[in-house]
């Protein structure tokens, strides 16, 4: 493996907070540079000048975090570009600040809580997906509920979902109930279908969300559409 | 006016603009954010159907000629409500102001509705102005952009205190219809921008008040949906929600309209284009011909020609006053005034 395609792996773990996805498959990345000395400069772009900033700076200074962690990188630059708060977020990720360093005065504090109220839409999300296909296995809501970790298929979205689980402090061991509410508690066999009424408007809005972006990324940087506009 | 398969469809576009963000009015070392807004702009009118794209140049200020085709020619609208956004840090003469609204609206009486603005960081100022402008515009409404940069403060919450006093000003002055856009910059920058929570608190404290989310809290679809089925005064403006999804995400926008229709219903939702973002002729045409696309969307409400006469204009009418011709009405409310106007009635404040 190249010293880019492990930059690049790195990046693959950072996630776009709002939407869930990674930054990779999003095309977020613009560009990613290293150097005979191992010294790294990464692009990043968005699909607007003004995405919300505090999501763009979670997004710079993660791919910052990821890539310094890789063993043997010389310097790290990541710059997010054409952004209307890039300056400022630029600025305070490359001097190692917080959020409220890059915007003094106008946070009230650090973005932990954004993150989390994040990861708890898309927990919902993604196991709402994954309780939709096993009821359509024909499992009965007393089995899907009664499931366990252990019994998740090993597949992206039950592995992103014990991601969540760790980053929001619910436990994820084999024995834990699969599916969970934001406490941690299980979804009670009999609430399955209230639950999954809410839940299927917390992923429609992620998913809806995501659509727009990558709509509006391609015709931004002029990237073809590979799913071409639905008649 | 739209006619279609026998049917007529009186037409309220409830959110339209007359801009002008040609280089001519980009505030001198704002130029990067003038630019970066309108091309941002224009590139939200790619998602409609490419026969309706416009050069950048048309779309940076389109003539009075442009509006009058595009909003009432082709475009099937009766009236048009004009949603005035300032961005004065970036615009020299804002980007479409109250007063340019108004100077077109003027030219056609009875056809355009120009809605004002405030924002709680002017203080006891912004308060006077809004007095002046209610008397020399007649405002019933208002449209709030959250996201305004001021004096180097990058945007403001309903749930601020500053902002009680304007929407007290607002019932007193009769101001019912409160259209507020949530934008990806809302102070603090720390929290969600587009969390729609400080509406909830708003509508719940002034009843009297008609809030009218634009965009319904896109892209916290389900945040707003939560939140509009338990407030009676909380309406769903469906700017963008069309123009940016019924051509370019059909599907998505297929289960937008069912949730919509099953959470805040048919009675308040309100068509709106956001020309000159996207032109609504196809807007108009494309909703009178819209159902779900297969069997897969049954447990979604039923999306009726009554519910379509609804959304398009009748809903909107009713916010506004706005007389519309016995032969648009639905059968059962013809003649019958909106329920508001009953309770004044019989309280005598009529």
């Amino acid at each position: 493996m190249t010293d880019r395609e492990r930059v690049l792996d790195a990046l693959g773990t950072v996630y776009d907070p709002e939407l869930d996805e990674p930054i990779t498959s999003l095309e977020f990345i613009s560009s990613c540079d290293v150097s005979a000395d191992g010294d790294v400069d990464v692009r990043l772009r968005l699909p607007t000048p003004q995405c919300a900033p505090n999501f763009a700076y979670l997004m710079v200074a993660d791919a910052r975090s990821a890539v310094r962690r890789l063993p043997g990188v010389g310097g790290v630059t990541v710059v997010l570009e054409d952004h209307y708060t890039g300056e400022e977020i630029n600025a305070a990720v490359g001097r190692g600040e917080g959020f409220s360093e890059a915007f003094p005065g106008e946070t009230e504090g650090e973005l932990g809580a954004l993150r989390a109220l994040f990861h708890r839409k898309a927990l919902v999300a993604r196991q709402s997906r994954l309780c939709e296909a096993l009821l359509a296995g024909g499992a009965t809501p007393e089995e899907v509920t009664a499931r366990r970790v252990a019994d998740l298929p090993d597949d992206p979205e039950a592995r992103r979902c014990i991601e969540l689980r760790e980053h929001l402090g619910i436990a994820g061991d084999s024995g834990a109930p699969a599916f969970v509410l934001p406490d941690g508690q299980p979804i009670a066999a009999v609430d399955l279908r209230r639950w999954l009424r809410m839940a299927q408007l917390v992923r429609l809005s992620l998913e809806t969300n995501g659509g727009i972006c990558r709509s509006l990324l391609r015709i931004r940087y002029g990237i073809p559409d590979p799913e071409e506009v639905a008649a | 006016m739209y006619e279609h398969d026998g049917e007529q469809y009186f037409v309220v576009d409830s959110h339209i603009h007359f801009w002008d963000a040609s280089p001519e009015n980009w505030v001198k070392g704002q130029e990067q954010y003038a630019k970066g807004w309108i091309e941002c702009f224009h590139a939200y009118q790619s998602l409609g159907p490419p026969e309706t794209h416009w050069p950048l140049e048309k779309f940076q200020k389109y003539s009075e000629e442009d509006f009058v085709k595009d909003v009432f020619g082709e475009g099937h609208v009766d009236v048009g409500v004009f949603e005035s956004t300032y961005l004065k840090e970036w615009y020299s003469d804002g980007f479409n102001t109250t007063e340019r609204n108004a100077r077109l609206a003027e030219k056609h009486p009875g056809k355009l509705i120009t809605n004002g603005r405030w924002d709680p960081r002017e203080g006891e100022a912004g308060l006077r102005q809004l007095e002046q402008d209610a008397k020399r515009y007649g405002l019933q409404g208002v449209k709030l952009y959250t996201a305004e940069w001021y004096n180097g403060s990058r945007g403001w919450s309903l749930k601020d205190p500053e902002a009680a006093p304007f929407l007290e000003k607002c019932q007193e002055l009769g101001i019912v219809n409160i259209h507020v856009h949530k934008g990806p910059t809302i102070w603090p920058l720390d929290k969600d921008a587009f969390d729609p929570k400080d509406i909830d608190v708003a509508a719940t404290s002034f009843p009297e008040l008609n809030f009218i989310v634009e965009h319904v809290g896109l892209p916290r679809i389900e945040d707003f949906c939560f939140m509009a089925t338990q407030e009676p005064n909380v309406y769903a403006g469906l700017s963008v929600v069309v123009g940016g999804l019924m051509h370019a995400r059909p599907r998505f926008f297929a289960k937008v309209m069912g949730e919509l229709l099953f959470w805040v219903g048919e009675d308040k939702m309100l068509f709106g284009s956001d020309y000159g973002i996207w032109e609504p002729k196809w807007q108009v045409e494309g909703l009178v011909d819209w159902n779900y696309p297969d069997e897969t969307f049954s447990d979604y409400p039923a999306f009726t020609t009554e519910s379509k006469k609804k959304i398009l204009g009748l809903n909107a009418a009713k916010l506004y006053g706005i007389e519309v011709p016995e032969k648009y009405r639905l059968p059962d409310e013809a003649g019958t005034p909106a329920a508001r106007d009953d309770a004044e009635l019989v309280e005598g404040r009529a």
